[in-house]
């Protein structure tokens, strides 16, 4: 029963930490067009700039929380700018190119500026410690990561059903002709989208910082997993985000505390038993060819 | 007719240059030849996939590496001769893509591409912890490099006669996936990679023939693979490994995608500048994304398919 429920909590942070970065990725999809390869690396772009923050500026968790994804949006207005703007009415497999190249620059850099090794962020002494339910002892920070995601979650789904902001980057998502038409800058919307993606990717980093160990292969693990939740929930879905990243979230969980020998591979052949019965993905829609 | 005979002509000549090759270089540059050569098949076969049928796979280094390992289990453990392995990774690999195929092929190019990646990596993660069978991340050495097979007494730990042995083994096999493009099924796949609903409407189950494209690319790869594997002494996880897969799309971007040559010219030029910026800096990588990044933005056909265009359009 003790190790079920640590299992659990393990589970959902796991899932919510999951969600917060495919969601991410999930809307500048939806707007862009564009599966964005550097996700994964703009993600762990955040974590550095917090651990930056924190042990060479001496700031506060908290400040690096909302300073680092800030610049690495700065970061990814100038991607938009520079480099993306260039291949949007192309073939799709030409943006996933150029973001795999800037997958490549970002991991190099972040190797040449910050070092090969593993770096170790402290979290904040709020929320150090453990806490106890049922008898098991489970990181308090575990929990702050289950509220970020919650609080990411609904922010998200605030934004874009109940706000005007939320309804204009949805037609823009819908009909860019239509968009510019009805007086919509397309443009400012499409750089303001890939911005915002990337913050919430950078934030997804900084959160997990303290959790896991940061290093120059993070982004790329973040980035497989991430691919696997849109596949299992259906790409495009942001329901469908939130199921994936839980079902992965449960088979991290569970998989690597009760299968710790093939916990390696239970996300892949979680994946394929999803796409034999459901290639669009659970909550996908027409996503097969 | 007449840049047809120039095609030949040239094509005739680069053969010439590669037989003559040993003769005219240092010992390193036959390494980097051979090299050349095997990464050129491997990045050929992912072009089956990529410039002939339209799907960008980030996967490909699975069959690489199964070809890889197939040669260096066998080689370790059976002391075959070197014929017979290579056609078993041939073989291994075929039936690893028909089984990863299975699943990637039913979906469209964006999905494909995360699939691929992700079965890439699952691929990985088996050979990385399968410690008893794949020697984790050590990767299987110390295997003997026997003989060749077919009653040719070759040595082959003598770099110079492997790399006489993979000359033609490529060549063959370059030959070979090529008139696999020039047949009617590589026509077919060139139409599914311009147009699949019109593939579908003639129809044609388009699935399937992207699924076959898969399983030969996945074939030529194996060979490669198994090419690499006496050629590098190890089979190892990296070889499996997505950034694996990410240098033969390189090396197609790098030469062009359009043209049957196109990604052995990549190749080239790919193990060219890794070797002399290797020697400078550490930082290859940074390198690569960046001459990738301008590839895709300014020069979409490749160096060699920029260059051809301008020559047979005059």
């Amino acid at each position: 029963m003790q190790s079920f429920i640590a299992a659990l909590l393990n589970s959902l942070d796991i899932a919510l930490l999951l969600f917060v970065i495919a969601v991410g990725l999930n809307i500048i999809f939806g707007v862009l067009n564009v599966i964005n390869f550097a996700h994964g690396a703009l993600y762990m772009l955040g974590a550095y700039f917090a651990y930056t923050a924190m042990g060479l500026l001496g700031l506060s968790f908290w400040v690096a929380l909302v300073v680092a994804p800030l610049l690495v949006a700065v970061v990814a207005i100038a991607i938009e700018r520079l480099m993306l703007r260039m291949v949007y009415d192309r073939h799709i497999t030409d943006s996933l190119l150029l973001t795999f190249a800037l997958l490549l620059i970002i991991d190099e850099s972040v190797r040449m500026i910050w070092g090969p090794s593993i770096q170790v962020v402290d979290p904040p002494a709020l929320l150090t410690g453990t806490f106890s339910v049922f008898g098991v002892n489970y990181p308090v920070y575990g929990l702050f990561v289950i509220a970020v995601g919650i609080a990411m979650m609904l922010g998200l789904w605030l934004l874009f059903t109940r706000t005007r902001l939320g309804r204009i980057v949805r037609a823009a998502a819908l009909d860019r002709e239509m968009a510019q038409t009805l007086g919509i800058n397309v443009p400012m919307v499409i750089t303001g989208v890939f911005a915002f993606g990337a913050w919430i990717a950078a934030v997804g980093g900084v959160v997990a910082a303290p959790m896991r160990a940061i290093g120059p292969a993070m982004g790329e693990k973040i980035i497989i997993e991430s691919f696997i939740v849109v596949v299992i929930g259906g790409l495009g879905s942001f329901p469908g985000t939130l199921l994936g990243a839980l079902v992965l979230g449960f088979i991290h969980g569970f998989g690597g505390r009760f299968l710790p020998e093939i916990n390696l591979v239970l996300p892949y052949i979680g994946m394929a038993l999803v796409l034999l019965i459901k290639p669009q993905g659970l909550m996908g829609k027409g996503a097969s060819a | 007719m007449t840049t047809r005979l120039m095609i030949f002509g040239v094509l005739g000549l680069v053969l010439a240059a590669l037989f003559l090759l040993p003769y005219g270089v240092s010992y390193f540059y036959i390494f980097v030849a051979t090299e050349i050569l095997i990464m050129g098949l491997f990045a050929a076969s992912f072009n089956l996939v990529f410039g002939y049928t339209g799907m960008l796979s980030f996967g490909h280094a699975a069959f690489f590496g199964m070809g890889s390992y197939t040669t260096a289990m066998l080689l370790l453990h059976l002391q075959v001769p070197l014929v017979w392995t290579l056609l078993a990774a041939m073989f291994t690999s075929m039936l690893l893509a028909a089984v990863i195929g299975f699943f990637c092929v039913r979906l469209n190019e964006v999905y494909f591409a995360m699939l691929t990646l992700a079965f890439g990596m699952m691929v990985f993660a088996v050979a990385h912890q399968w410690r008893s069978v794949t020697n984790g991340s050590d990767g299987i050495t110390g295997f003997p490099l026997t003989e060749f097979g077919l009653g040719l007494d070759l040595q082959l730990a003598n770099p110079l006669v492997y790399y006489y042995v993979v000359l033609v083994v490529v060549v063959l096999a370059a030959a070979l996936l090529y008139l696999v493009t020039r047949s009617p099924f590589g026509l077919i796949l060139k139409a599914i990679s311009e147009n699949p609903e019109r593939v579908s409407f003639c129809g044609l189950n388009e699935r399937r023939f992207r699924l076959i494209a898969f399983i030969v690319a996945g074939l030529f790869a194996g060979l490669a693979g198994g090419l690499f594997a006496p050629f590098n002494r190890v089979a190892s996880p990296d070889m499996i490994h997505w950034s694996h897969s990410a240098e033969a799309v390189l090396m197609t971007i790098l030469g062009g995608s359009a043209y049957f040559l196109g990604p052995f010219f990549g190749a080239m030029v790919f193990v060219l500048l890794e070797t002399w910026i290797t020697s400078y800096t550490d930082h290859w990588m940074l390198f690569l994304g960046i001459i990738l990044a301008l590839m895709v933005m300014f020069f979409r056909r490749g160096i060699l398919g920029t260059v051809l265009d301008r020559v047979l359009r005059r």
